[in-house]
């Protein structure tokens, strides 16, 4: 397994917003974590990505622990992530927020390559390399959001809601770029709101309630299961 | 605004180019300047500025630059640690977006040392050279920084303000009442800097401040090179993402930590030569020098000058000195008395204009031009 949360317990101050939650993601994977507001998606996400400490349980990345290692290090072992809210440097162009992404690593010329990796995958993003990130609008920010996370050549990839406030159309694109990614060799972990597309594009899926896992399967099972389908799918 | 013009977008040749060489406005334009012309202009204002004592020979225009109530090289060398402390606390604020309200502290630190080591007042009684407790007193008030720094730091914002504040406070008070720091009673013959003329006498006596400019002013330029140096290297792209968005930073793999220490320890360094400088030309010094209005001036004048920005940290530093040096000694119109008592109502009002015409400051920053935009759509409702 290439990521392995055992029993992990997350506190903000005295709030506990995750109760013990163990969930794996295997190499090569994309694996969707779906639930309702305020479940605890995003807070996952913190802890896999390290800015928020866990108070217990462990996290396994890649045959290490990490559970006590420091946000940054873990970069550099291969974890990275598009926040929710996106998280882009409102002051720095688009090229500029890509080098962000490249922050961790040296090598020029394969920052350059994974440079034209992004701006292949998202061409919007070649066209506005020298506008500055406040400035582009909500979906354009997203698209570089990933982008960015790709940069630092994950061997993790943290989503948290890639498709919010995108228009459908978009939402379409962004599922099918997410799925290329992955083809290319980067594991997704994937938090969605849009359950409809998470679990039909994820290989596995879990469901989160209050800071519990109470449901797991493939995607497919998921998306015909009836109580997934009456509590994210809306009307069945 | 000129300078927060978005760049058109796919027209600019050469990817490479850095965006402000292509923005508007005077630093645009000299962004474009072939770098010999842009090392003349540089090497002239570095003339004008070492020519400064001399304005008042200036026909016509001098008299209205130069002060009156107080002798016009003084207020030059007031002028000159103002900037070394806009400098260091825009390090501070305006490049990692750290609040910091006591900036004073390291001012007082740098100074405190030098006259505890120096002055024939100290318990030390060790009276070293000015210069010998230079380097003394740089690293205590680096390592201030890095102890007021490793604990506080983690906390965000408001947070940081408030005990950064109380850390001035503190050392304020403990300058009061310690019997070690003399109170106001304070420490006298404090040495000047060394060097004498070919006739034995003192470069930097007691009648002319003139000499205490232009080191000031040399040690400005030396400190303005490290500053800009250090902006541009991977230091400065670290504290301009955690200024930027710290979790983001964070994620990017920026240990966000070990920057923001960072630049606390270089804003203390350069705040406590600040203090040295004061230290070495004053000769006396007490505890009533480092009132909290000091921190909050230093503050204001690098918000108005342009956060972020070093030309603007620095005409901002150069202002707040400048400004009530300049009201010294004219005649106010409604009570007759010195307009210097009116400084800071006077502040005030300039304040209050620059912020309505120019909120970004006098020479602003592009980028906080942009992250204050950001942050206005964030708390305003979608
Ligand atoms: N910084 C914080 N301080 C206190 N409580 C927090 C903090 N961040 C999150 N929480 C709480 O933790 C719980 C989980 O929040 P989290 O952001 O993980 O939800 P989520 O599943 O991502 O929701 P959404 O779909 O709305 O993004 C919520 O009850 C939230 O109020
Ligand atoms: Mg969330």
């Amino acid at each position: 397994m290439l990521l392995e949360l055992q029993d992990v317990t997350l506190l903000y101050g005295r709030i506990q917003a995750l109760h013990g939650i163990s969930m794996t993601v295997g190499e090569g994977e994309i694996v969707a974590l779906i639930g309702a507001n305020g479940a605890g998606k995003t807070t996952t996400m913190r802890a896999i990505s390290g800015l928020r400490p866990v108070a217990q349980g462990s996290i396994r990345f890649n045959g290490e622990d990490i559970t006590k290692m420091r946000a940054d290090l873990r970069v550099v072992r291969g974890v990275s992530q598009s926040p929710e809210g996106r998280g882009i440097f409102p002051g720095m162009t688009v090229r500029e927020n890509l080098e962000m992404g490249a922050y961790t690593r040296r090598n020029r010329a394969e920052i350059k390559e994974d440079m034209d990796r992004a701006f292949t995958l998202f061409p919007r993003l070649k066209e506005r390399e020298k506008q500055v990130g406040g400035t582009m609008s909500g979906g354009e920010q997203q698209m570089l959001a990933v982008g960015r996370a790709l940069m630092s050549r994950p061997k993790l990839l943290l989503l948290d809601e890639p498709s919010m406030g995108l228009a459908p159309m978009l939402i379409q694109q962004i599922f099918d770029i997410i799925v290329e990614i992955n083809q290319q060799g980067t594991t997704v972990l994937l938090v969605e709101q849009n359950a409809q597309q998470a679990l039909s594009r994820a290989h596995r899926a879990y469901v989160l309630e209050t800071g519990r896992i109470v449901k797991s399967g493939t995607g497919s099972e998921l998306l015909h299961d009836p109580s997934v389908k009456d509590a994210y799918l809306g009307v069945a | 605004m000129t300078t927060t013009e978005t760049p058109p977008t796919g027209a600019v040749p050469a990817a490479e180019k850095k965006n402000w060489r292509t923005s508007g406005g005077v630093r645009g334009w000299f962004g474009r300047q072939h770098w010999a012309v842009r090392t003349v202009l540089a090497l002239v204002f570095a003339a004008v500025a070492y020519l400064l004592p001399y304005a008042g020979d200036v026909p016509v225009l001098g008299p209205q630059i130069i002060t009156e109530g107080i002798d016009w090289p003084s207020a030059l060398f007031n002028m000159s640690y103002y900037v070394l402390l806009a400098l260091g606390l825009n390090v501070v604020v305006g490049f990692a977006g750290l609040l910091d309200l006591g900036y004073v502290g390291f001012f007082a630190v740098g100074a405190y040392t030098v006259a505890m080591l120096t002055s024939p007042d100290s318990v030390l009684h060790t009276e070293w050279p000015w210069l010998a407790a230079i380097p003394v007193a740089l690293a205590i008030a680096m390592l201030s920084g890095l102890i007021l720094g490793w604990p506080t730091l983690r906390l965000r914002g408001d947070y940081l303000a408030i005990v950064t504040l109380g850390f001035a406070e503190i050392i304020r008070i403990f300058a009061t009442s310690s019997e070690t720091l003399r109170g106001d009673r304070g420490f006298s013959d404090i040495p000047h800097p060394p060097g004498s003329y070919a006739d034995g006498k003192p470069i930097f006596g007691v009648a002319d401040a003139t000499p205490y400019y232009w080191l000031g002013l040399s040690v400005i330029i030396l400190v303005i090179f490290g500053v800009r140096n250090l902006d541009r290297s991977r230091v400065g792209r670290s504290w301009l993402a955690i200024r930027e968005d710290e979790e983001a930073a964070e994620i990017m793999g920026v240990r966000t930590i070990k920057y923001k220490l960072w630049a606390f320890a270089i804003g203390a360094f350069i705040g406590g030569l600040g203090g040295v400088m004061f230290a070495g030309q004053q000769g006396f010094m007490n505890s009533q020098t480092f009132i909290l209005q000091f921190s909050i001036l230093v503050l204001a004048g690098v918000v108005m000058g342009g956060s972020g920005n070093l030309f603007g940290a620095i005409l901002g530093g150069a202002l707040i000195s400048y400004i009530p040096d300049r009201l010294r000694g004219i005649e106010d119109p409604i009570f007759h008395t010195d307009l210097f008592g009116f400084r800071f109502a006077i502040f005030g009002l300039v304040i209050i204009a620059i912020m309505i015409f120019r909120p970004q400051g006098l020479i602003p920053s592009r980028r906080r031009a942009m992250e204050l935009k950001d942050r206005e759509k964030e708390v305003a409702p979608q």
